[in-house]
């Protein structure tokens, strides 16, 4: 340890210091001599029980799956943008699936098409959006920034994991039946989910994607048990539940509504199962399919719609609120002030999770649902804006008259604030019963949700990798490339997202294969081929990013202070080698809350630091 | 030794004051302990996203089987006392729950003997409701031919007369035709088919008036297909959940006669943690029998 010692600035030794004299001894690396975890390649590197490793295995896996996820997005954008072209050079990688004609031209075919926006989507929103950014960053950041040594049980931790990796092992498997993976849609209604016969996909595809997202949830279950409990029970001496960062709240009460909501499309899923292969009629009533009579009878698809959207929407801010959280510790960190509003913060966090709960209809407005109890969602749906616009609020109050350090971390931050301001408000149109008659299942909904929750929770987990890249690895990663990523793809997002508005607001409908039927849409190609075009670009940007990613593991620039930006929290605190157990000696001990910026005329104060004998603490 | 005891003092005051200040579980609870609880909480989710299922199902369908008729059998013969076996069946995963808490509380005593004693007792309650409900199972599927997507119980709209017997045969002349009333429940029978030896149902025929005074002829028809469904399906659901209980008090009881926890610093609190998982599956079950016996 002698060389942390050397290489660190004199805070660092004061910190040191500081954790040696007040800390809480646990004897953990007593225990823990030889490392038990990290003895050799496979428990270092694949079955690992540290949080730490964990955290970059559903960092990694998840950015594999957000190439896949925007691959797909090209290929369905290509068939949208230019419906003329031959995509017969697509013919080597998506083989029949492309269809040539006699004078070679090649089109997408119409299955795929629909099975293609339904991996999208769901890879994207389950895959990428929630285990790769909560994933991520709840495994990261819960036990380095309250001070734990690892999770309340690493083993159940591991195993999470793992769930996730066979989720995501059935769903790539399904990617290459013969008849194609699920076309159905992501929301998986019936009857095109529950019939086997329904489409191409619905067959071993839907059975498959089926069984990929059970075992999903049973990841997101384990995961979410192990952060709540992690949170209320290994908070170091002095981390009151007052004193966490933002970033802890947000994970915190995220894994509540993932333990809450999940369940729910467990029992859906369950039911689903059944009627595809015992032939029971949950969800089925009376139904012809090619022309013959089905012996289906009594069961309701709108109960699927209430049992899947009562995930289905807190899902959404299972997505959004990590974010949320990374961008309110990013923002505070590098305008050097204070977060504002903090309390307002934990508490606009609690609203949004209570009212997601009670909002899952307005998906539903077209779905036939009584008008009466769309008044009630529509209510609530509308106060969800309350608490977030006090978030976004807070937000700009806390940049304002900041000294803020323009890096690629927080240009993304401020970049989700901007998206989110952007989506929020098209989701006031949407959240209105009788505008979304115009508006439902159109390109405003898919503009909506792209920028609100795409986009933006993207925007958060880009800031978070810029600026905890150093604790995952040890090294920086380029910042000029970051910027460059960052102002593309800001750009880019809205150069794709902000026409489709007008699409939906002329009513063309989303997961369309072909327009040619509508001749009121044809003066909409140069749009959707400005579109198609953008996201093209766009994907190139995040080339960078990858690029700029892997070589910076390797070759990026090395920390030397284990403190770069000179942050408060605890995760800075511990040494630059990453070990496991985290801190080498005695566990720290928290004094002051996680802002203390600019305070009595210091840069910072970490929150190691005692509160002076003439200083008054902050809440 | 008048000095240390105002720090004593102190030192209590201190831990119920600043109980959520960090470096202590707040909940006095170990993580594992919390675990159960929040695994608990969202399996609650799980069933109650079935039973409100049964609930929009149920509602949405014109007649439902009553209970009553539909549960009155029992090995012994058929007594006509409805929900007879499954108050049986009830009992014993209820008292099931009380040898368990029996087991918690040998644990804290740390009375090795007793645990065992008092698990064992639990695990042969458990087991008892398991065989009830494959016995329950087995009599409605293959004595009464209800399935996942058949169900031959329903229940008369109308009141009126049978015109045929319980062989699907009509009633020979001066025999008692059988009466029934609106709201009555019937079992649709499966009989053998005299000439091809083939098996098939016996829809039974009628006679009742329709309110504008018209005699009709009916036949019975068969119950709402959700009724079968939703009912194996969460009795299954359920009872596989007391099926791992089993499984897992028979390890854990295993691992207490071996000694196992008798070194560990928590001691029996894995006994108490299945204990846990054991009445949230009895809470359930009051649950299941509420809504597919009771009402």
């Amino acid at each position: 340890m002698a060389n942390i010692a050397t290489q660190s600035q004199p805070e660092a030794i004061r910190e040191d210091m500081l954790i040696e004299e007040l800390g809480f001894d646990d004897h953990f690396h007593d225990h823990h001599h030889g490392d038990k975890y990290q003895s050799n390649f496979i428990t270092t590197y694949i079955f690992s029980q540290d949080h730490k490793m964990i955290a970059k295995q559903f960092l990694i896996t998840g950015m594999f799956w957000a190439v896949i996820g925007a691959l797909m997005s090209l290929v369905f954008r290509l068939q949208l943008g230019f419906p003329e072209e031959s995509l017969a050079w697509l013919k080597p990688v998506l083989g029949k699936w492309i269809e040539i004609s006699a004078d070679g031209t090649g089109v997408l075919s119409q299955d795929f098409y629909y099975a293609l926006v339904t991996m999208h989507g769901t890879i994207l929103v389950f895959f990428v959006l929630t285990a790769g950014l909560s994933g991520t960053f709840s495994n990261l950041l819960i036990p380095l920034q309250l001070g734990a040594r690892d999770m309340a049980s690493p083993l159940l931790n591991m195993m999470s994991y793992w769930f996730f990796f066979l989720a995501g092992a059935i769903m790539f498997a399904s990617l290459f039946l013969s008849t194609g993976p699920f076309s159905g849609g992501w929301v998986a209604y019936p009857p095109l989910s529950a019939l086997p016969q329904a489409s191409q996909g619905s067959g071993a595809g839907m059975t498959l994607w089926t069984l990929s997202l059970v075992f999903f949830v049973v990841s997101v279950l384990l995961g979410g048990i192990n952060y709540i409990t992690t949170v209320l029970n290994m908070r170091t001496k002095g981390m009151s539940m007052w004193r966490m960062p933002l970033t802890i709240w947000a994970f915190f009460i995220t894994a509540i509504i993932g333990l809450l909501s999940f369940p729910v499309l467990v029992s859906a899923f369950l039911l689903l199962m059944l009627d595809r292969g015992l032939g029971t009629s949950f969800f089925l009533s009376e139904i012809y399919i090619g022309g013959q009579a089905l012996d289906h009878v009594g069961g309701s698809p709108i109960l699927f719609q209430h049992l899947f959207w009562f995930l289905g929407h807190p899902e959404v801010y299972i997505i959004i609120l990590p974010a949320m959280g990374i961008v309110s510790e990013v923002l505070s960190v590098h305008s050097r002030k204070p977060i504002f509003g903090y309390k307002a913060m934990v508490y606009s966090i609690m609203a949004i999770a209570f009212l997601s709960f009670i909002v899952w209809a307005h998906h539903m407005f077209m779905s036939g649902v009584n008008p009466f109890i769309s008044n009630f969602f529509v209510i609530f749906t509308l106060i969800i804006a309350v608490p977030s616009a006090v978030k976004v609020f807070n937000w700009i109050a806390t940049l304002y008259k900041g000294n803020i350090r323009f890096n690629a971390s927080s240009l993304f931050a401020i970049g989700f604030v901007s998206m989110f301001i952007s989506g929020g408000l098209t989701g006031i149109f949407l959240g209105n019963s009788a505008l979304d008659i115009q508006l439902h299942d159109t390109y405003f909904v898919v503009a909506h949700f792209h920028i609100v929750m795409g986009v933006a929770a993207f925007f958060g987990m880009f800031a978070g990798i810029y600026n905890w890249f150093p604790k995952l690895y040890g090294r920086f990663m380029n910042d000029t490339l970051g910027k460059i990523h960052f102002w593309g793809t800001l750009v880019g997002a809205y150069a794709i997202f902000w026409p489709m508005h007008y699409l939906g607001m002329a009513g063309v409908p989303r997961r369309y294969y072909s327009f040619d039927a509508f001749q009121a849409f044809a003066h909409f190609d140069g749009m959707n081929q400005f579109i198609t075009i953008g996201a093209i670009v766009t994907f190139a940007f995040q080339i960078i990013f990858i690029v700029n990613f892997f070589y910076s593991i390797w070759k990026g620039k090395e920390m030397t202070d284990r403190n770069p930006w000179k942050a408060t929290t605890l995760e800075w605190t511990t040494p630059i080698e990453r070990i496991h157990g985290n801190w080498p000696g005695k566990l720290p001990a928290v004094q002051r809350w996680a802002y203390d910026y600019g305070k009595d005329g210091k840069d910072f104060i970490t929150q190691v630091e005692p509160i002076g004998p003439d200083e008054k603490e902050v809440h | 030794m008048a000095t240390t005891e105002p720090i004593i003092e102190q030192e209590e005051i201190q831990n119920q004051g600043d109980a959520w200040s960090g470096g202590k579980e707040p909940f006095k609870a170990s993580y594992g302990k919390l675990m159960m609880w929040y695994f608990l909480l969202s399996d609650a989710f799980t069933f109650a996203g079935f039973l409100i299922a049964y609930g929009a199902l149920r509602f949405s369908s014109p007649t439902w089987p009553v209970p009553d008729f539909v549960f009155q059998t029992h090995p012994f013969g058929d007594s006509h006392l409805p929900l007879i076996f499954v108050t049986i069946m009830s009992f014993l995963l209820i008292v099931s729950s009380v040898t368990m808490v029996r087991a918690v509380q040998e644990g804290h005593r740390e009375n090795q003997k007793g645990v065992v004693f008092w698990m064992l007792m639990t695990i042969i309650g458990g087991a008892g409701f398991l065989s009830c409900q494959a016995w329950e199972w087995t009599n409605l599927i293959a004595t009464e031919h209800m399935t996942v997507t058949t169900n031959p119980f329903g229940s008369h709209v109308t009141d009126g007369v049978y015109i045929d017997d319980e062989h699907g045969h009509p009633y020979a002349s001066g025999e008692e035709a059988e009466t029934f009333e609106a709201g009555d429940s019937y079992l649709i029978h499966k009989g053998v088919d005299e000439h091809t030896g083939e098996s098939s149902w016996i829809q039974r025929r009628f006679s009742f008036t329709t309110e504008d005074g018209q005699e009709m002829i009916g036949q019975q028809q068969f119950g709402p297909k959700a009724f079968g469904a939703l009912f194996f399906f969460i009795t299954g659901f359920h009872g596989f959940h007391v099926f791992s209980g089993v499984v897992f008090l028979t390890i854990i009881c295993v691992n207490v006669a071996s000694g196992l926890y008798v070194k560990r610093k928590n001691g029996y609190e894995m006994v108490e943690k299945i204990g846990l998982y054991w009445h949230f599956v009895d809470l359930v079950w009051v649950f299941v029998f509420l809504v597919f016996y009771l009402l």
